[in-house]
């Protein structure tokens, strides 16, 4: 994609910086100018880096000069979730809870990311704890969608799909439990993916879920999301989920269309409860162009699949509730205490119950209640069973197709309060998500086409574990099929 | 109930779980060192900090001490999972311990104690140790304390929790148990064993029944015993506790209690409605243990002899029985090399078993001077003592000049003027003594063996100490005729 | 089939994960969770007799590290993100009861 001024890819930039067409300063400095611009209204991030990104893009600078090759990212600024643990720099999940804290390491991901030449421009919002499909659940306001202020732009990673979407960063870091990198990529018409659980390290992002979470790329266009895949990916010998074997390559097969590839459009996905029809039809008209690419393109039934979001939402918050509970104002943090004379038990429920916001809490006591004696089997356990049923089907499926296809969000981005009172309507965002997180599956979401209402649409392509070449090529023909989607009216005069 | 009660007798039932920290280089999940007696905080990362964002990795040593705590226990060891178990405390960062549950590494096996009794172990599992809790004010303990402090030094420090069946009978048992278990634990490298220091703990689910019932009684845990004796008390007072109860027609309430070494009491350590609820669930961030049969083939084969092995052995070389006091302890203070090399020099049974007895007494005794001790003159002395060389009061006296300043026996004993005396050289001195205590001897010789001692003191005096004092009193003997 | 989420149960639940609730939170959670659970149901219509539980994704095993010290962190700079220090040990208020 060519856009105005400053809005080139990340792989042009870092060809640019690379071979000294462009300072890796500048590049920074227009999109600090976009932040300075367009941030007051679209409120992307908890923290822009001004002064420790121009440190980093000088430092390239300084390499490139120096005859020194920065990286496949060079001088590329990228944003990132508010969730992956910056060296020095407060690391707040959005919650009031972790007020202070600023983590004394980074998390693998930022270090292959700055060997990679790439410049972190800020820390973005997030729904707390990466809890909530619309960034509403942030402590500190919730994020709008660059498309329209008035709406949200998805979550969990809300900040990092308005940052690119907004052109603040041309790449930018989520995090993907159960849709939060697709849905709030496919609610901000940008390109968003959830890489095969192991691929990228989780060393360093802070836990929600902890066998469900995945670190995944946004970006403008599926090429730059590629080059950012392929700069995070790999095994961590400090992570032990972390796949040993070498990484597929994303960007191998970008350009090589589509024919001769089974595809298989979801049945399950594309008839999902409340699913929108505009979304149906362009799942529809996305499956229809790759099938005039030459892709052999048919129905398939994932059954299993329709029960994946009832199994997450006992497995996530159950996991959620044990990896929050470290936080009780011993080490680091909010410490609330009580009065003169009170214990350490009345600190943590003053703690906690001051740091947690409302959503968080549900999830802790929905999960500490399905892991909660008399009730594991019933809940936490069948649910796993379930997990086994997905995995088996999604197996069937792949016998037969090598991609599947489906929506990715239920409908376009919504209206900023539309659905905080009723968590289970919040919940049903991430019906056709969720079955690749409990699969630990790639999928990504392609922006392909809008809704009735102007706003983008994507399409979700997912393929079997360590499928991501292929993934990658399937959503380049889509993204070349896609009608043309506007530019977000983020300028001066838009935010006023 | 009825008078009946106070009649009948009662067996004590005791399960035992022992958490030994393995002595590896590094914590469970970290890198931090696993040391002992470090300044506060100074051991710890992320991990076992349990940072925000930071993940566990397994080490492996750890790993394969607990195999060999398994084998060396004869469990079977096979495949398992890590679990989360959830509660809130303040010395655990994640405020949850990683631990096994219901897959540990090791199960089904058992230990037998030196009397011969075998005691089931349930399993032998990993785990994480937790951080340490200091009270500041009420004395520093914890009731009472204005506030605690906390050092996380210990917290991720590896673990392995040893559980028995509810197999051991008495506090006696109980002690040997543990004791013997420590020994296990050190010979094969994976603990050092030091209940003082906490890093072996011990905690006793106690019951009682009527002799000769099938059922078990309600049972009580017991924490905080930090010696030998203080088990063996606490199991006592526990158990005479619950009789009371029963007799007093109450019933026993399950639950945990704190020994007080002080008072020589349990008491109940929460309030009933705090009812732990632990929500143990897999642990994501780490993967199922598989160890490989070669793995655990080539642990088994590492593994160096036990305990029993050794003290049937050294039972066996001595003529002493292998669960005597003697040979126990012995073995216990891993003495038995000593022995090894008196046997290796071709020493009959009789020597081996004057060996056994030198090194359960003398040399147990001053157990800290022990490198002193050269093995080969420590042959040299018992072989001494064997062939009349030295008497055995000599051979004590030699041996603890060796003890405390090393050295070769023949010498010390000529330093000591230690001269064996020539049987005729006794003979004449026995024969002066006779003749100077006509009177004395006229009632030895009329049956008054009181006066054997009377005799053996002026020989004794006469040779300055030489004299082989037991062939002195068989020359009396065969003097008078008898 | 598992009875409906009340609000005792809330409360346990609550006070298990160490967080207070006013009794507004507590109808109001009471209500939220209900309805989550009760879709939750769902997976009851699942025959899942002899199906394995999936607790990882994928079929990872064995995964150690060796034996080998690593630097650990400078305990000035983790002591000054903690709320209460003294002696250099995390200041905690007073505990009222032994580990479980």
């Amino acid at each position: 994609m060519t856009g105005p001024g400053h809005l080139r890819s990340a792989v042009d930039i870092a060809a640019a910086v690379r071979k000294g067409e462009i300072s890796a300063a500048e590049v920074l400095e227009r999109h600090l100018a976009r932040v300075g611009a367009g941030e007051s209204g679209v409120h992307a991030f908890n923290l822009v880096l001004t002064d420790e990104a121009r440190r980093q893009a000088a430092a390239i600078d300084a390499a490139v000069a120096a005859g020194k090759d920065p990286g496949p990212l060079a001088g590329v600024p990228i944003a990132l979730k508010d969730n992956l643990c910056t060296r020095g720099i407060p690391t707040t999940c959005s919650s009031r809870i972790l007020e202070g804290w600023k983590p004394p390491y980074d998390a693998t991901v930022v270090e292959r990311l700055a060997a990679a030449g790439a410049v972190a421009i800020g820390k973005t919002n997030l729904d707390e704890f990466a809890m909530g499909s619309s960034t509403e659940n942030s402590a500190f306001g919730p994020t709008r969608n660059p498309h329209d202020l008035e709406r949200v732009p998805g979550g969990s990673s809300g900040g990092s799909a308005a940052a690119v979407a907004a052109g603040f960063a041309p790449v930018a870091l989520g995090s993907d439990t159960g849709g939060s990198v697709r849905q709030p990529a496919a609610l901000c018409g940008v390109v968003g993916v959830k890489p095969t659980y192991g691929l990228v390290s989780r060393y360093g992002l802070i836990a929600f879920a902890s066998s469900l979470d995945q670190i995944g790329p946004f970006a403008r266009t599926v090429e730059d999301a590629a080059a950012v895949l392929d700069a995070i990916s790999g095994p961590d010998r400090r992570d032990s989920t972390s796949l040993r074997e070498p990484p597929p390559l994303a960007s191998e097969r970008l350009k090589t269309g589509v024919d001769g590839l089974r595809i298989g459009v979801v049945s399950e996905l594309a008839g999902a409860e409340g699913i929108s029809p505009d979304v149906v039809a362009r799942t529809r008209e996305a499956a229809e162009a790759l099938s005039a690419a030459g892709a052999k393109v048919e129905e398939v039934s994932v059954p299993a699949a329709m029960y994946g979001l009832s199994a997450y939402y006992l497995i996530a918050p159950a996991e959620a509730s044990s990896n929050l509970a470290r936080y009780d104002g011993v080490r680091y943090g909010l410490r609330v205490e009580g009065g003169p004379g009170a214990d350490v038990t009345e600190m943590y429920l003053r703690t906690r119950s001051a740091g947690f916001g409302a959503e968080v809490k549900r999830r802790i006591m929905l999960g500490t209640y399905a892991l909660s004696a008399g009730y594991y089997d019933a809940y936490y356990g069948k649910a796993q069973q379930v997990r086994t049923l997905i995995i088996r089907d999604f197996e069937t499926a792949y016998r037969d197709f090598d991609i599947l296809l489906g929506p990715t969000a239920p409908g376009t981005a919504f209206p900023l309060g539309a659905k905080t009172s009723d968590p289970l309507a919040m919940y049903l965002n991430d019906v056709c998500t969720i079955p690749s997180n409990l699969a630990g599956h790639p999928a990504m979401s392609v922006p392909f086409g809008t809704g009735d209402d102007g706003l983008p649409i994507g399409v979700q392509v997912l393929a079997p574990a360590l499928g991501e070449t292929t993934m990658f090529q399937v959503a380049a023909a889509l993204e070349g099929a896609a009608p043309p989607l506007a530019e977000p009216g983020i300028t001066e005069e838009a935010v006023r | 109930m009825t008078s009946t009660t106070a009649e009948i007798s009662w067996e004590i039932v005791v399960g035992l779980e022992v958490h030994a920290e393995l002595r590896t280089r590094t914590k469970l999940f970290c890198g931090c060192a696993n040391s002992f007696g470090q300044e506060p905080n100074t051991n710890i990362c992320p991990v076992c900090l349990g940072l925000p964002g930071s993940l566990p990795v397994l080490n492996r040593t750890a790993v394969e001490f607990a195999m060999r705590v398994g084998r060396a226990l004869n469990c079977h060891v096979q495949p398992s999972i890590f679990h989360r178990k959830n509660y809130f405390y303040p010395d655990m960062p994640k405020d949850y311990q990683i631990s096994q549950y219901d897959l540990p590494i090791n199960t089904d096996g058992w230990l037998e104690l030196p009397g011969g009794t075998r005691i089931g172990i349930v399993r032998a599992h990993m785990e994480e140790d937790t951080g340490k809790t200091t009270h500041v004010g009420g004395g520093g303990r914890i009731h009472g304390a204005a506030h605690s402090l906390v050092d996380y030094n210990r917290a991720g420090v590896p673990l392995v929790e040893i559980v028995s069946a509810p197999d051991i009978r008495s506090s006696e048992d109980a002690r040997t148990y543990v004791d013997e278990l420590r020994s296990i634990l050190v010979a094969i490298g994976a603990s050092d064993g030091k209940m003082e220091e906490g890093s072996l703990r011990v905690d006793a689910n106690v019951s009682v029944r009527p002799a000769g019932s099938e059922q078990f009684g309600t049972r009580c845990e017991i924490k905080n015993m930090n010696s030998l004796r203080s088990l063996g008390r606490a199991i006592e007072y526990e158990a005479e506790r619950q009789i009371g109860v029963i007799r007093d027609g109450g019933t026993v309430i399950q639950e945990t209690r704190h020994w007080d070494e002080s008072t020589g009491r349990t008491g109940s350590m929460r309030s009933k409605e705090e009812a732990y609820d632990y929500r143990y669930f897999p642990e994501p961030d780490l993967v199922p243990l598989e160890p490989s049969a070669e793995w655990v083939a080539e642990v088994e084969e590492s593994l160096p002899e036990l305990p029993a092995e050794r003290r049937m052995k050294a039972g066996s070389a001595s003529g002493i029985a292998a669960d005597q006091d003697a040979v126990v302890t012995v073995v216990r203070l891993d003495l038995d090399r000593y022995l090894d090399n008196v046997v290796a020099s071709g020493a009959s049974a009789e020597t081996a078993a004057i060996a056994v007895r030198r090194l359960a007494n003398e040399v147990a005794a001053e157990i800290d001077s022990i490198g002193n001790l050269d093995p080969k003159a420590f042959t040299s002395l018992v072989t001494m003592e064997s062939d009349g060389s030295l008497n055995p009061m000599q051979s004590r006296a030699v041996l603890k000049e060796m003890l405390a300043s090393g050295g070769d026996p023949e010498e010390i004993a000529k330093r000591l003027g230690f001269e064996a005396m020539s049987a005729g050289a006794l003979e004449e001195v026995v024969n002066r003594i006779v003749s100077e205590h006509p009177n004395e001897w006229e009632r030895y010789v009329g049956g008054d063996d009181k006066l054997t001692g009377f005799f053996v003191g002026k020989i004794k005096a006469a040779t300055g100490g030489n004299a082989d004092l037991k062939e002195a009193s068989a020359l009396l003997r065969s003097k008078r005729g008898t | 089939m598992t009875a409906p989420i009340s609000k005792q149960d809330v409360a346990h639940v609550a006070r298990l994960a160490r967080l207070s609730l006013t009794d507004e939170e507590l109808d109001q959670f009471t209500g939220q969770l209900g309805a989550v659970l009760d879709h939750a149901r769902d997976v009851e219509a699942l025959d899942t007799a002899g199906v394995p539980p999936t607790a990882h994704p994928l079929p990872i095993r064995n995964v150690y590290r060796e034996d080998e010290l690593e630097p650990a962190l400078d305990r000035d700079e983790v002591l000054a993100q903690a709320p209460s220090v003294e002696d250099h040990k995390f200041r905690v208020p007073r505990i009222l009861g032994e580990a479980p």
